[in-house]
Order: structure tokens, then C-alpha cells, then sequence
């Protein structure tokens, strides 16, 4: 399988082990990935708030972009606010045709022309339905046993603009963790919101967010998460979000192509868990126990 | 007197459901302007549900829900000037459960939109965090997490800064940030892209 791979700029500095781990299990899934070039910031939470146009535009080029390199083939985010702002822009076309000509006329800047056709996937989507718990099940060479896993999805991976999963109940990651032979922990905050930028603008409301979440991961070993603005929340603020909680909360937390890539045998310099903040050994320690 | 009020600590409080349409000046307009998303908000039936489905609406000093009313009745300035839009996170929890199918979310955004044309100042904490993100976005093209969090922590609060220092160095040490010398001079990435743009809704 064919994919053009947008990074988003989390990926190219604090989530970089999202990217390594991603692109690593994808090319020994059999994935054949090669990364969008000159691909800009698709706006994040921020452009479409500057201006409706700009909301449009900033992720249209991107597609537009997509267009122009591929034959066909779709491209990939790894980051759900990246993923949310390019359906949100088809979704936006494919409803209002008119809408194209004037986001054409901003890209006209750019030399760029955007023609609504292009499909954006997450990377959950297709980890989850084009490879699938068997495919990947088959390539696993060291059974994650007597690991227990809280998956954790957050909101954009899975709405509004999500067709893959269910936006409140969602169940993607089970079968995966379970093929790598992972305990699955399903709890009630699983696509609950992490406070997103809540934490910096109103560190209160943010930390609690992702304060939530941890304490309803806590029996687990680990969390799996699918997008770096979660992953930057519930482990680099998880100090911070404790002190909101009133509560010691020490819980690792992994993206999902590094427990998938733990599973297939890839090695450290792919997988980069000497990057976060909560250590990861703990996790991994009961790991060689079992 | 409205029932409406502004507390002495600028909190915007509603003394109870009966709102007085005469006393409080309204613009029947406002629903209008909020794009076609924010059209739909005539079929709201205050059910309640984005209330009870947002995680930030025990903080907020109106819950969605009376937001989404003041907003149909045209109370303008109160929603403009209040505070439940800065603490959306953008979850779509409500946007998925109105049973009225009305896209909240995307009204937010709207909201917030408006809120920062019209030259709210009460929450530069929140409004600044735009203005740093859309700066190192048009210069760079692409984020640079630490030039940005600098910049809004020069925006805001330097003090509060201190609180992140410790997490700061922690990121520095585990290369999830990196430091770069900003660029000061020179066109931005994205420049002209945001003035067609601006040049273009300046037409619309």
C-alpha cells in the first residue's frame, strides 16, 4: 500500500518518536510512504479563529499540494488536529463547490491549485482497517504479555470529522493492542478531551482535562495515544496535571506505532523512548517480567 | 435592571432564567453574522445537552447552553465579552450530540473570531495565544514550538512562565524542543498567502 505522509510540525521536534515510530512500522508493515514536500502548517486550532478563509486555505494547500504529487494515492496525518483541518476543509468544498474558487484564488500565490479530490487518513484508520489486527499480528515478534494498555483516542481522532470509528465510543485500537498481544484497559475517558491548549491559556481547566484522563488510565501500565497535542498534555504535564488533581499520577505514556513497533522486534533508535518525560522503563520492566 | 450583570471582578453572571428584552440593548443580527454554520442556532431548543457534554462548563461563567440562547435573543456584547468561548477546547463533544444537529463547535470558532475582531480585551491570556501561534505560523510555515511559547509568555505573563521553567528544561533536555534563533528580518514563509487572503475578505 501507497501513502503520502504529512508530518505536521509536532512531528519534526516534540513528538519526532510519533513520525520515527510511525514511518518504522509502516515500512515493516509493507507500507510504501514517502513524505509530502514543501508541506506547510495545516493552521491548527489557530488560522481558521485569524480568519474563515485562512481556515481553509492554510489546510487546502497542503491537499492541494497532495494532488499535485500523487496518483491516487492518500495521504496520511498522524496528528489528529492536522487530520480534523484537512476533512474539515473537503468536508467544507465538498458541500459548498463555490468555496473552492476562492480558496483557488488565494492559492494562486502559491501556484497551487486545490481540486477538492484529495483523501486524508489517520494513521489509526490505517493501522486499524487497511492493515488490520491480523496483518499485523502476523508480524509480531514479541507478544506484548502481561503489558496492560489504556487505549487513549482524544476527540479529533475520532470527530466530528471521522468517519472510522465511533466519535464517543470508539474501539480502533482494541484489536491492534490485543493482536501485539497487549491487555486492553477500557475505561470511561477514552475520548475525552485533554485539555488541549487549555493548559497554557487556562492551566486550571487544561490540567484537570488531562488530569482526568490519567486517573482513569491509573490501574494501567501504560497509555496509547494517537495524537502529540494528547501525548504532550497527559505526559509532559503530568506533574502538573497530579498537582491539579490532588493525587500522585505517574502512568507512561506511548504512542501506538511504539508499542506496535516494540511488538515487531524494531529497535531503540526507531522508537525513541528515552524522549518522554515519564519514563517508559516501568512499563517495559514488567514487560521481561512476565 | 437586567438581569444580566457584570460583577465588580468583570465576571459576567445570569441571575436567572427569565432575561429582560427590553433592558439590555440586542442586535437581531447576530445570528446572521455567524456564517451559515451559526444560522442553524434558530433550532436550538435548550435542551441542555452541550451544557452537560462540556468539559470546561463548570468554569465557565455562561454554560453553553445560556451562550447558545443569549446568542438567538441577539445579546451581542455579553456573549462577545464573555469568557465560555476562551475555554472551548474544541472536543465537538456537543457538536456531535445536539440532537438538533447544530455545528456548535464551528459556531465557537466563529464566536471567538468575532470576539477578537471586535477588540475584546478582557482575556488577553487566551486572545494572545492566537496572535503568537498565527506570528511564528506565518513567518516559519511551520510551527517552532519554543519561539512560540516564548512569545506568548512575553504576551501574558512572565511570572506564569516561571511555572513552566522546570517542564521547559525537562523538553530542552529530552530534544522535544529545540532552541532556534528567531528570524527577525526577511519575508515570512506564508506572507503572501495571508495577505491574499486578508486582501480577499477584505472583498468579501
Amino acid at each position: 500500500m501507497k501513502y503520502l505522509f504529512y508530518p505536521g510540525c509536532s512531528q519534526e521536534s516534540s513528538a519526532l518518536e510519533y513520525k520515527t515510530s510511525a514511518l518504522a512500522v509502516l515500512e515493516a508493515l509493507g507500507a510504501e510512504v514517502e513524505e509530502l514536500g514543501e508541506w506547510t502548517c495545516c493552521g491548527a486550532s489557530v488560522a481558521a479563529v485569524v480568519s474563515d478563509l485562512l481556515g481553509l486555505v492554510l489546510p487546502a494547500r497542503n491537499l492541494a499540494l497532495a494532488e499535485e504529487a500523487s496518483d491516487s494515492r492518500e495521504m496520511l496525518a498522524v496528528c489528529s488536529a492536522c487530520y480534523t483541518n484537512f476533512r474539515r476543509t473537503a468536508e467544507a468544498v465538498a458541500a459548498n463547490p463555490g468555496l473552492l474558487g476562492r480558496i483557488n484564488q488565494a492559492l494562486e500565490v502559491e501556484e497551487l491549485t486545490y481540486g477538492g479530490k484529495s483523501q486524508v487518513r489517520h494513521l489509526l484508520d490505517v493501522l486499524a482497517n487497511d492493515f488490520g489486527p491480523q496483518a499485523i499480528a502476523a508480524r509480531v515478534q514479541m507478544r506484548l504479555t502481561g503489558l496492560t494498555v489504556a487505549p487513549y483516542y482524544g476527540c479529533q481522532t475520532v470527530r466530528p470529522y471521522s468517519p472510522f470509528d465511533d466519535g464517543q465510543r470508539p474501539a480502533s485500537m482494541v484489536g491492534i493492542l490485543q493482536a501485539l498481544g497487549a491487555t486492553v484497559y477500557r475505561h470511561p475517558r477514552e475520548a475525552y478531551c485533554c485539555g488541549t491548549s487549555l493548559v497554557m491559556t487556562k492551566p486550571g481547566v487544561g490540567l484537570q482535562m488531562a488530569g482526568e484522563v490519567l486517573r482513569a488510565c491509573s490501574s494501567a501500565d501504560c497509555i496509547a495515544a494517537v495524537c502529540p497535542m494528547c501525548h504532550m498534555n497527559l505526559d509532559s504535564y503530568q506533574d502538573q496535571a497530579s498537582r491539579v488533581m490532588g493525587q500522585p499520577l505517574r502512568i507512561p505514556v506511548l504512542f501506538l506505532p511504539q508499542l506496535i513497533g516494540l511488538a515487531l522486534g524494531l529497535p531503540e533508535s526507531k522508537l525513541m523512548f528515552h524522549r518522554h518525560v515519564v519514563p517508559v522503563g516501568p512499563a517495559l520492566a514488567r514487560l521481561s517480567q512476565s | 435592571m437586567p438581569n444580566l450583570s457584570r460583577s465588580s471582578k468583570g465576571r459576567l453572571s445570569l441571575d436567572s432564567e427569565v432575561i429582560s428584552l427590553t433592558a439590555t440593548k440586542r442586535d437581531s443580527t447576530f445570528v446572521e453574522r455567524l456564517t451559515p454554520a451559526g444560522r442553524l442556532l434558530s433550532r436550538c431548543i435548550q435542551c441542555g445537552t452541550c451544557s452537560a457534554s462540556c468539559p470546561s462548563a463548570p468554569a465557565m461563567d455562561l454554560t453553553p447552553r445560556q451562550m447558545w440562547r443569549l446568542v438567538q435573543l441577539g445579546f451581542q456584547d455579553q456573549v462577545l465579552h464573555s469568557q465560555a468561548m476562551w475555554l472551548c477546547s474544541l472536543c465537538y463533544t456537543c457538536h456531535v450530540r445536539c440532537p438538533r444537529g447544530i455545528p456548535l463547535t464551528e459556531t465557537i470558532v466563529t464566536l471567538k473570531r468575532l470576539a477578537i475582531q471586535t477588540g475584546i480585551g478582557e482575556w488577553p491570556d487566551s486572545t494572545a495565544f492566537y496572535q503568537a501561534f498565527s506570528h511564528v505560523m506565518r513567518r516559519y510555515g511551520r510551527m517552532r514550538e519554543m519561539e512560540f511559547m516564548i512569545r506568548y509568555f512575553l504576551a501574558t505573563n512572565l511570572l506564569s512562565a516561571a511555572g513552566y521553567a522546570k517542564l521547559g528544561l525537562t523538553l530542552l533536555r529530552r530534544g522535544k524542543v529545540h532552541p532556534q534563533l528567531p528570524r527577525l528580518r526577511g519575508e515570512g514563509r506564508l506572507d503572501r498567502l495571508f495577505e491574499r487572503v486578508a486582501e480577499l475578505e477584505g472583498q468579501g
